[in-house]
This record gives structure tokens, C-alpha cells and sequence, in this order.
């Protein structure tokens, strides 16, 4: 090896050098692209990734008095309206799910990053994450469920910015996510892991920023499957028939504090239900609670 | 866009209008296929653009229609052929005039040379009620000029025309936002113009005087909704213009209806308690949806809103 870089040109060693350094400069990043699942991780924040929280659970999220009013209302036979079946997750609530495809898109010539994309298995969803600097639309365009994404890199963690959101959810029991939300999310690569952390800013139903993270694992030669859905009438109603609660007729929304020695209060919600010091409320009713329950 | 800043206009002669003008400035948004839509003008503006020239519906307010007309020669430098009006409210029928002068009507055959003026401006389009509206007896002070007025009505549920390529579908909507509401279906473009029956900004505004109510609206939403095709789920496929706001699509529409239906529910339940209108104001059912479409000030508040459905369902019983 000595022997053939003292016989070497310049030319010859210098490119590579300058290769790396080319590389360096323009790919400060991470190479996010392939398939990342979470099947050998879905227990965390399971009854989100699966089954769906339950009714009634606004624990540690900074919703507003009319979130929880819409949130109480909503009736889960809601999703029995063909109309709805088929609703695909937003942006900012897919990656609880499990399987997505990242690919980056490339200008031919100069090799810039035009945009990155992914496409979630759950419902199929495209989403594309602009990298050329474009701005966002002007508000009066279409609102999509999946928002229109612009990132940049900071440091070796992919930064993106969503707007043009229309209406989604928190979480899947009926707390609301207005289309008036803006939408931060930090890509992270950490090897063959993955975290995505959103944060959701939403000026109508959220008195605080909501932050959740969402982990992935590498996969090799991982595939991601078709999502077909189709609507079916599952329950034979007239038109114009919208299943929800009148206001006090909910009687679910006590089962999760019940369930769980949880004081109704805390059930409920609210930015400082998201803190540590919370817990310290916790402790004092809890045991009334449960005894409740029983 | 300020979505909050709607600018409470008091147009004696107009009814329930409202405008949306920000910034001041017109905006054109492409829609798809032949479709286009201006925003900024008072009430959202379609214009269909093509070989046959420019079909506009709805006309904005009469203060800005130079800037919607400019707006429109962006688009398209052909001529102005077809007005529609979705109904009477001067935030939609405003540029009537104006926009009608800029443009001209095909005509021929017997009637060349026995009414000179027979092609002068741009045909306007409208259901019969919403000249009613904008007229007057003989004799009497006629709301609107005459000069903005329909030149062409239909009296059923629906008119046809064939424009740029594409059939286009007039369809009253009775007893909705007013009684003379019309929606505009372009079919090969699979774009819907909605006039006030849909809106983004705002709670639906009945107009109990001019013949609106809370039912009528609802259907007139499901109508809607029955046109519409998306490509999947609640996304793509048909777009639809409201009335005032963004462009929208099935999803959109969804959840206006939804929101809709709920609250007319819970005041409906409010009247069988025997709930007076002040007690159903103090409950405020509509208070989840007031941070989305919710104002304490301007012409349309949601104490009017709620007064609206209210006396709209007890006129129903």
C-alpha cells in the first residue's frame, strides 16, 4: 500500500479525497432512505398502534375545554359511515403504524436532493417532504390529510415542517386535530433505528404543543404491502345521519378511569396532566378512585 | 389569509353578506382541469376557462370588480360568455355589472338585427328566486341595478349547459343558505362551486329571511356530498369551491356536514326539553366547533347562528 501511494499521481490520490470531501459537503445528512418497521417494537404506546386508545383517555394531552366537549361527543360508530371507512390517517398520526418506505429523489444532474419521500403502509399514504426551498402554498390551497411538507437538515437529523393539514385526529377516540395545525417533526437516525419525534402545534383545540416520538427498526430487504379499502354499508342508516353523543349522554367516557384507578379529573386532560408534578395529584385521589371503582 | 378578519359589511339592500377581503388583493388558484378559482374579491369566484371562451360563477363584490375582472383576463383573454349566480348576496353578485359589460353573447338567427343589443354583455344565469331578490314590482326601489340582474332563469331543480368542452350542471338547492341557491357541478373538470352552502370560514349562514333554513342547508350539503368522487378515502378526486375560504375536497365537506348535523341535533334535542333560545344560547352547543368556525363580532356571529337553527327548527313544526 505505501509503495503504491509514494508511485501514485496526484491526480490518483486526489480524487478520492475529493470524492469524500464532495460527498461530505453535499450530503451533510443521514441517508434515510429503505424500509423501517416497528413490528418487534409495538409495545410501545401499544393501544395506539393497535387497538386504539380507549374512550374517554385525554390523559397528557394539552387539550382545550372545546377538544375535550368534541372529543366527548364523538361516537365510534362514526366509522361505520362508508363515507368514513376509508379516511386515511394524517401525517402526524401514520407513524404509529406500522411499516414505511423512505425514498430520496434526486436532481439528475447536479445530484441535489429535490425531495424526500414515504409512504406508510397504513392506508397507503404518500407523503413528499420538499428539500429544494419552496414555500408553502398560500392558505387558500387544498388542505390534505397528509399536509404539505418542507425539511431541512439540521445536523444529521432530518427537520420538517407541515402545513396545509386538513382536519385529523390526536388520538383515535374522538380528540380532534383542527386543519389550522402546524405540524414540526425531527427525523433521527440512530443506526438501524429510527425515531420520529412530531410535534403538534394547533391554535384551535391545543393549549400547548403536543410531542410524541415513534421508533423503527431497519429492515433489509424489507417490502411494504398493498392497503386496499374499500367501503361497505355495514349498518343500513337514512342519509344524513352523523352517529355522535349529546352533550352529558356519554356513559363510556367513565370506563378507562374506572378501569384504571385513574381520578375522572386527570382522565380529562389538559396541558398540566402532560408533567411530572401531576403525578403528585395522582397519588392523592387515586386511592378514592379505585375504591370507587370496586 | 387572515380567516378570522371577515369584514362586516352592512349593505342595506343585500341581505346576509359578507366579505373576505384581507388583504384587498384578488389571488387565482388553478383548480384542475378547466377550473380556476379567485379569492379575495368578497365571495370565492370559478371561472371555467377554454376554447369557447369564460364562464364565471359568482361575481364577487361590486367594489372589487375591477380586480376580479383583471383577475379573469389572467386566466383567459377570451370572452366572457355565461354568468352564473349562486344566489343573490351581493358578496357573490356584486361584479354582476361589470363583469356582464366586459363580455358578449352569441347571437344569431331572427333575432340579428331586430335587437341591437342582443349580444351586448355576458349571458347571467341564475334559479328564478334569485332575481326575485334582486328585483322590485314596477314601481318600486329594486334592491340591485337592473344592470347586474339574471338575464336567463329556470324555474325547476336543475339547468344544463355545454361549455369548453364539458357538460355543466346547475342545481338548485332549495330552501339551503337562501331559496334561490344553485350549485355548479363541471363535470369533465370534477369541480363543484358551492356557493355559501359551504364555507370554510365561518358556521353556515341561514338566511331566514330570504328563505334559508337549517334543513335545507343539510340536504343541500349531502347533495354535495353525494356528487362528489374521490380518488381514495376522503381525498382527491372532486374539488370543491366554497363560498367563501380555501379550495376543498370531499374530506372538507365531510366535516362541514358533520359539524352541521351535530349541532343541529343538540338544539333539536335542546326544543324537545323545551328549551327557551336564551337557555340554548347559554349552553352554547356549539362551543367544540366555535374555535373552527365560532365569531363573537361581525354580521354573523354564533349567537345568530344558533338563533337561526333554532327558529328554523321551530318554524318546521
Amino acid at each position: 500500500m505505501q509503495r503504491v501511494l509514494r508511485t501514485a499521481s496526484p491526480a490518483a490520490w486526489l480524487f478520492p479525497v475529493l470524492l469524500t470531501l464532495s460527498h461530505t459537503a453535499a450530503d451533510a445528512q443521514v441517508n434515510l432512505a429503505g424500509v423501517w418497521n416497528n413490528l418487534q417494537i409495538l409495545h410501545e404506546d401499544e393501544p395506539e398502534r393497535l387497538p386504539g386508545p380507549e374512550l374517554g383517555d385525554y390523559l397528557g394531552v394539552p387539550i382545550n375545554p372545546a377538544a375535550r366537549y368534541r372529543a366527548d361527543a364523538w361516537d365510534a360508530s362514526l366509522i361505520t359511515l362508508p363515507e368514513y371507512q376509508c379516511r386515511v390517517h394524517p401525517s402526524d398520526y401514520v407513524p404509529s403504524f406500522a411499516g414505511l418506505r423512505i425514498w430520496e429523489e434526486f436532481d439528475k444532474d447536479t445530484q441535489q436532493l429535490i425531495a424526500i419521500h414515504t409512504h406508510h403502509f397504513a392506508w397507503g399514504t404518500e407523503r413528499t417532504i420538499w428539500m429544494d426551498g419552496r414555500p408553502h402554498p398560500p392558505e387558500y390551497a387544498l388542505h390534505t390529510s397528509q399536509g404539505f411538507s418542507t425539511g431541512k437538515w439540521e445536523g444529521d437529523a432530518l427537520a420538517v415542517t407541515t402545513t396545509h393539514l386538513k382536519e385529523g385526529w390526536i388520538r383515535r377516540n374522538g380528540l380532534p386535530r383542527s386543519d389550522r395545525a402546524v405540524v414540526t417533526e425531527h427525523f433521527i437516525r440512530h443506526g438501524e433505528n429510527l425515531t420520529i419525534m412530531t410535534v403538534i402545534r394547533d391554535p384551535a383545540y391545543l393549549t400547548e404543543p403536543f410531542i410524541r416520538t415513534r421508533d423503527y427498526i431497519y429492515e433489509v430487504g424489507g417490502q411494504i404491502a398493498p392497503f386496499p379499502c374499500e367501503s361497505v354499508e355495514e349498518i343500513v342508516r337514512p342519509k344524513g345521519v352523523i352517529p355522535h353523543h349529546l352533550p352529558g349522554t356519554n356513559t363510556f367516557l367513565d370506563e378507562f378511569p374506572a378501569k384504571h384507578g385513574i381520578p375522572p379529573q386527570a382522565a380529562r386532560g389538559g396541558a398540566d396532566t402532560m408533567y411530572p408534578e401531576y403525578q403528585d395529584k395522582i397519588r392523592e385521589t387515586a386511592p378514592a378512585a379505585k375504591a370507587a371503582a370496586k | 389569509m387572515n380567516r378570522r378578519s371577515l369584514l362586516p359589511l352592512l349593505l342595506a339592500n343585500t341581505g346576509l353578506i359578507f366579505a373576505q377581503s384581507q388583504d384587498s388583493e384578488v389571488h387565482v388558484l388553478p383548480a384542475q382541469g378547466n377550473i380556476y378559482m379567485i379569492v379575495g374579491a368578497g365571495g370565492n369566484i370559478t371561472v371555467q376557462a377554454g376554447k369557447d371562451g369564460v364562464l364565471v360563477v359568482d361575481t364577487g363584490l361590486a367594489s372589487m370588480s375591477d380586480k376580479a375582472l383583471a383577475a379573469i383576463k389572467t386566466i383567459s383573454s377570451g370572452p366572457i360568455r355565461y354568468i352564473v349566480n349562486t344566489h343573490y348576496h351581493a358578496d357573490h353578485t356584486g361584479g354582476n355589472e361589470k363583469i356582464r359589460l366586459a363580455g358578449s353573447t352569441i347571437v344569431g338567427a331572427n333575432v340579428t338585427g331586430d335587437i341591437k343589443d342582443a349580444g351586448e354583455g355576458a349571458a347571467i344565469l341564475s334559479h328564478i328566486n334569485v332575481i326575485n331578490r334582486m328585483s322590485a314590482p314596477t314601481g318600486a326601489q329594486a334592491p340591485s341595478p337592473a344592470a347586474g340582474w339574471p338575464t336567463s332563469t329556470f324555474l325547476s331543480d336543475q339547468k344544463k349547459l355545454y361549455f369548453n368542452g364539458e357538460g355543466i350542471d346547475i342545481l338548485h338547492q332549495p330552501a339551503a343558505h337562501t331559496d334561490g341557491d344553485s350549485i355548479v357541478f363541471f363535470r369533465r373538470s370534477d369541480v363543484i362551486s358551492t356557493g355559501d352552502i359551504f364555507t370554510t370560514t365561518n358556521y353556515p349562514i341561514i338566511d331566514l329571511a330570504a328563505g334559508g333554513s337549517i334543513q335545507g342547508t343539510i340536504d343541500a350539503l349531502q347533495k354535495i356530498v353525494d356528487l362528489i368522487v374521490p380518488v381514495y378515502g376522503q381525498e382527491g378526486g372532486t374539488l370543491v369551491i366554497p363560498g367563501h375560504g380555501r379550495l376543498c375536497d370531499f374530506g372538507d365537506v365531510l366535516n362541514f356536514r358533520e359539524m352541521t348535523i351535530i349541532i343541529r341535533d343538540r338544539i333539536q334535542s335542546m326544543i324537545k326539553k323545551g328549551m327557551t333560545l336564551e337557555q340554548v344560547k347559554a349552553a352554547r352547543p356549539t362551543q367544540d366547533y366555535d374555535p373552527l368556525y365560532g365569531s363573537a363580532t361581525g354580521f354573523w356571529t354564533t349567537d345568530k347562528f344558533v338563533e337561526a337553527v333554532y327558529k328554523s327548527l321551530k318554524s318546521d313544526k
